[in-house]
Parts: C-alpha cells; structure tokens; sequence
C-alpha cells in the first residue's frame, strides 16, 4: 500500500467508514486492517441469535467478498497494527503504520475504528476453563459450545450482554444465576423502574438475580469451573459468563499523542484532537449528538454506523456534523427493548402502559423537554419519540 | 440459489443470486444494493429496509405481521399496499425471481 486511506479495525465502524467514503466518490485507495480472522461481521447477534443457534456463522457477515473487491476495498485479516506515526513534513494526516506481522503501510488518511475490549475480572479463578467473556465471535463459539453442556450457568454482571446471555441460557433450559453488584440492572443506561421490571421479568422466568452481591472468587477443580464464591454464598456453576463492561482500545491514539478520556476523544465531525485524523464507534467519547453538549459514550451498532458515515465524510473533505438520534436495542426472551435518545440528565419520568403486562414504555424529561424512551414491547411508542427527537428543537428564547 | 431482483428508483434492476434462509434485506446489504439501509441488521427497529414487493409476488410473501404493521405505519415516508421490510422476508426456493422496488427515501 503506497498512499491512501488506513483504517485500522474491522469492526462495524471500519467497514462503515470504507464504505461510506466510496459512497461519497474517494477513488484513492483503502486499506482495511483488521485483527479478527474472520472478515467483518456483526456483534448484536453473539448475545442472541447466534448464542441462541437460530443464526449461523453465514448470516452474520456484514458485506459479501465481491462486496470488497467491487469496490476496490482492500480488506487484511488476522493482522493487527502495532505502531503508527504521522509524518512532521507530510500533509496533515499522513503517516506510516506497521503491521504485527511486519507488513509496512504508507497512507495519507488515517481512520480509528479500534472498538474497545471485554473488561477482565481480576479475580482468582478468573482463567478456568468455562469461564467465558463474549465480544468475539470466538468468545460466542465458545460461549456457544459450553451452553450446550453446561447444567448451572453463572452470569456475572446484570448489564444488556450478561441479560441477553442469561435469557438464552435459561431459555435452553439450564438453572441461571445473575450476580450484579449494583443494587440494580442496567443501571447504567436505564431508570429504576426499568430496572425493576427486568429484574422481575427474568425472576417469573426462574432466573435467581443477585443484587448487590460480591464475587470474592471463581472457584475449580482440575482446570475447570465448579462455582462462583461470593462472599456470602457459593454457587455451583459449570459454565460463568462475564459480562462487566468494555475498556475503549487507546493505545494507538496514545501513541500518537491524541487526546483520551475513557475513550478517544472526538468532536461532531468524528475529528480527533489531531483533526486530520478521524475515529468512530466503541473507541471514541463524543458529544452528545442531539446537544452538542459533554462527553458520551454510546456503545452501540447504530452509533458505530452513524459516526463512522459523519468519519468517512470528515475525511473526504465534506464534513458535516453528527446529529442522529442515538438508539439502541436488546432481545430478552420475548420482550424487545427499544431505546431512543440520551437519558443523561432526566430530572422526570413517565411511565405510559403496565410494565405488569410487559409491554409499556418509559419517557424521559428534563425541565419538560422530552430526552429519551425505553419502550419494552411497544414499538409505536419507541417511534414517536424517536421522530420527535430527530426534528430540530426550536432554539430556546 | 434464487435470485431476487432490485430496482432503484430509477428503473434500474439489479439481480442478485440469495442465499435460501437469507433475508432479502441481509442479500441486499451484503451485496451493496443502494436504497436498502437495513441499519439495525433485521431487527425490526428501524424500518430503513422498505420495499414495495412486485404484485406478483405478494400472495407468495405474505402480509406483515403485528410489529412490521406498526413499523411500517409509523415509520415510512410512503406507504402502500405493497409495503414490506425486506428484513422480515424470507428468501426461499418458492420466491425464485422476486422482484422488490426500493422506495425514494430510507427513514
Ligand atoms: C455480544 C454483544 C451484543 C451486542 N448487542 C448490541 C445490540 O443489541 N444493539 C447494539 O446497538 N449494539 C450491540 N452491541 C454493541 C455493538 O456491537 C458495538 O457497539 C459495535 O460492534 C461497535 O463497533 P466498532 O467497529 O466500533 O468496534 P468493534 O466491533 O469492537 O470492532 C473493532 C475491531 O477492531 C479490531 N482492532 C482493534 N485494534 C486493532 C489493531 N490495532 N489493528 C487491527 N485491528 C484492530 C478489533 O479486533 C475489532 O475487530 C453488542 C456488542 C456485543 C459484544
Ligand atoms: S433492517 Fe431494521 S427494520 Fe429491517
């Protein structure tokens, strides 16, 4: 590769970014460089569909191999980059990169789509064999494999992944524990009352949900996972799924000295503190895209794919700012959680329906002004509110 | 493998060779058909894969279940008795040739 764009990570933002600048007429050439060795693919279904075995392998990739070579996308698997740097004398935005491999690239467009990384659990135990994190579809294959032999299922984090892994581990039938050491679920994304209805929802499904509870230690004999000891119980397990969070992938904006803040930090136009270089998806912080306003992370496919498009435009020279309204989904049993908007800030909520039909939906406001939804079953609700958001707000007097 | 056809806007068609078990949203997508966004993978949540499907062809794909209907009637600029998500259809043998329009604009 001699010149060109770079983008580093094929995940769902690198390929956006790719994409899109096609789309928008580059005609120069792109590299692709991702570190997985399969090629792009989707993560959504790791924790449902293909965790579930109603989805295989085929269905999750993201673009058909002629897909690439039509438009002249050079996509490399299995290699990562280890070094990159800008060159002082060259235009802004050019540089070199090496691969782990030791394959050398020139390029003058650099894109960050790095994703971010399962945080571990620095636990004794934590490396038996049947102790399973889930961002790869190596982990899900894994995940998957054990699932099928597995008797007692210990989740350990009451967040979306660890849910959604616990819907389908109970769903085939096996006795599932969630342990969360919050004093609610989610509660990062999400109000008490959705909280509590979850923690209901998966309770009459006969999942046992342990608020507030502490593992000291993932106990095994010979290797494998016998159980979970927390530091009033121990529970017997034969399969753990560990479920607590990511940790943006830094290292290489550090390299080049960006600027990092739990995350690489960007503005609307997907620039970094060097804005000749773009970033999009789990590796960034960004403003608020319906505000402008603060530092957000928002860890899903819909953002990863609306600012990696905000990226490839950045970087082709027609720059325009990130405006969508953030969104977000997650399939537990039968119950669809749909998220429109940034709850950050909400000073009131709305409760429209019966959560004990579990199908309702919650709205929330601050000073009166409508920010976000989380409808549970009820997609028209989900909707409007995602429609509203998306019309631009009168500007205040 | 069944083919399915597209056509843009302008009239121009594209036939692609689908895969049997595949939506015709994932087929479009993967192969880069434009006008077909399929932003949230088929997962009913965004309506950014609407489709008139051929008449022709409507007895065999069906009508849109409870969820779709609710999709589609909040969610797209331009309506019709043809109105599908391409995600919520099913490629298989049967549908040899299907032939699906994309609408003017994506939500
Ligand atoms: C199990 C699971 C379920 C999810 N469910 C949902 C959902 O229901 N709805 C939703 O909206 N979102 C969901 N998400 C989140 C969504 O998948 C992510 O937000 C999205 O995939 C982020 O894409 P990305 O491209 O930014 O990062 P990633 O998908 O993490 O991709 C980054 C890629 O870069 C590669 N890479 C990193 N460093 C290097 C390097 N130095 N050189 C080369 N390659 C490198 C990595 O190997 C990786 O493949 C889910 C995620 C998981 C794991
Ligand atoms: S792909 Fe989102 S509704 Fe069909």
């Amino acid at each position: 590769m001699n010149g060109g764009a770079l983008i580093v990570g094929a995940g769902q933002a690198g390929i956006q970014v790719a994409a899109s600048m096609r789309d928008y007429g580059y005609d120069g050439p792109i590299t692709l460089v991702g570190a997985e060795a399969q090629p792009p693919y989707q993560r959504p279904p790791l924790s449902k569909e293909f965790l579930a075995g109603t989805a295989d392998l085929a269905s999750l990739h993201l673009r058909t191999p002629g897909f690439y070579a039509e438009r002249g996308i050079d996509v490399v698997t299995a290699d990562r980059i280890v070094r990159l740097q800008l060159s002082p004398a060259g235009p802004p935005g050019a540089g070199t990169a090496l691969t782990e491999r030791g394959r050398r690239l020139v390029f003058d467009r650099l894109a960050l789509t790095v994703g971010a990384r399962p945080r571990r659990l620095p636990l004794p135990g934590a490396d038996l064999d049947g102790v399973c994190y889930l961002r790869v579809l190596d982990d899900a294959t894994r995940l998957r494999a054990h699932l099928a032999r597995a008797r007692d299922v210990v989740v350990i984090g009451g967040g979306f992944i660890g849910l959604e892994a616990a819907a389908v581990a109970r769903s085939h039938g096996r006795n599932v524990t969630v342990v969360e050491a919050g004093e609610r679920l989610i509660s990062r994304s999400v109000a008490p009352v959705i909280s509590e209805f979850y923690r209901q929802a998966h309770a009459r499904r006969g999942v046992d949900i342990r608020l507030g509870a502490t593992v000291a230690a993932i106990v095994g004999e010979q290797g494998r996972v016998t159980g979970v000891r927390l530091t009033d119980a121990l529970l017997p397990a034969d399969l753990v799924v560990v479920g607590v969070g990511v940790v943006p992938r830094t290292e290489l904006a550090e390299q080049l000295g960006l600027e990092c803040d739990g995350g690489i930090v960007v503005d609307e136009f997907a620039r970094t503190s060097e804005p000749a270089v773009v970033a999009a998806g789990d590796c960034t912080v960004l403003p608020n895209p319906l505000t402008g306003q603060g530092r957000l992370r928002l860890e899903s496919m819909p953002n990863a794919v609306g600012q990696a498009r905000v990226a490839a435009a950045t970087l082709v020279g027609k720059p325009r700012p990130y405006t969508d309204v953030p969104w977000f989904w997650s399939d537990q049993y039968d119950l669809k959680l749909q998220i429109a908007g940034v709850t950050d800030g909400y000073d009131q909520i709305v409760v429209r329906g019966d959560p004990g039909t579990e199908k309702f939906a919650v709205r929330y406001y601050r000073q009166g002004r409508l920010l976000a939804v989380n409808a549970v079953n009820s997609a028209p609700d989900y909707l409007a509110v995602r429609k509203t958001l998306a019309s631009p707000v009168p500007a205040a007097g | 493998m069944p083919k399915v056809i597209f056509v843009a806007l302008g009239g121009a068609r594209r036939t692609i060779d689908a895969a049997v078990g595949d939506s015709v949203m994932a087929t479009a997508v993967r192969n880069g058909v434009p006008g077909i966004v399929g932003e949230c993978g088929g997962n009913l949540s965004c309506a950014t894969c609407h489709v008139y499907v051929h008449e022709d062809f409507l007895p065999l794909v069906g009508s849109p279940a409870d969820l779709e209907d609710d999709m589609l009637d909040l969610a797209v600029s331009d309506r019709r008795p043809t109105s599908r998500l391409a995600c919520q259809i099913t490629v298989t043998e049967a549908l040899e040739g299907l032939t699906v329009e994309c609408p003017e604009a994506q939500p």
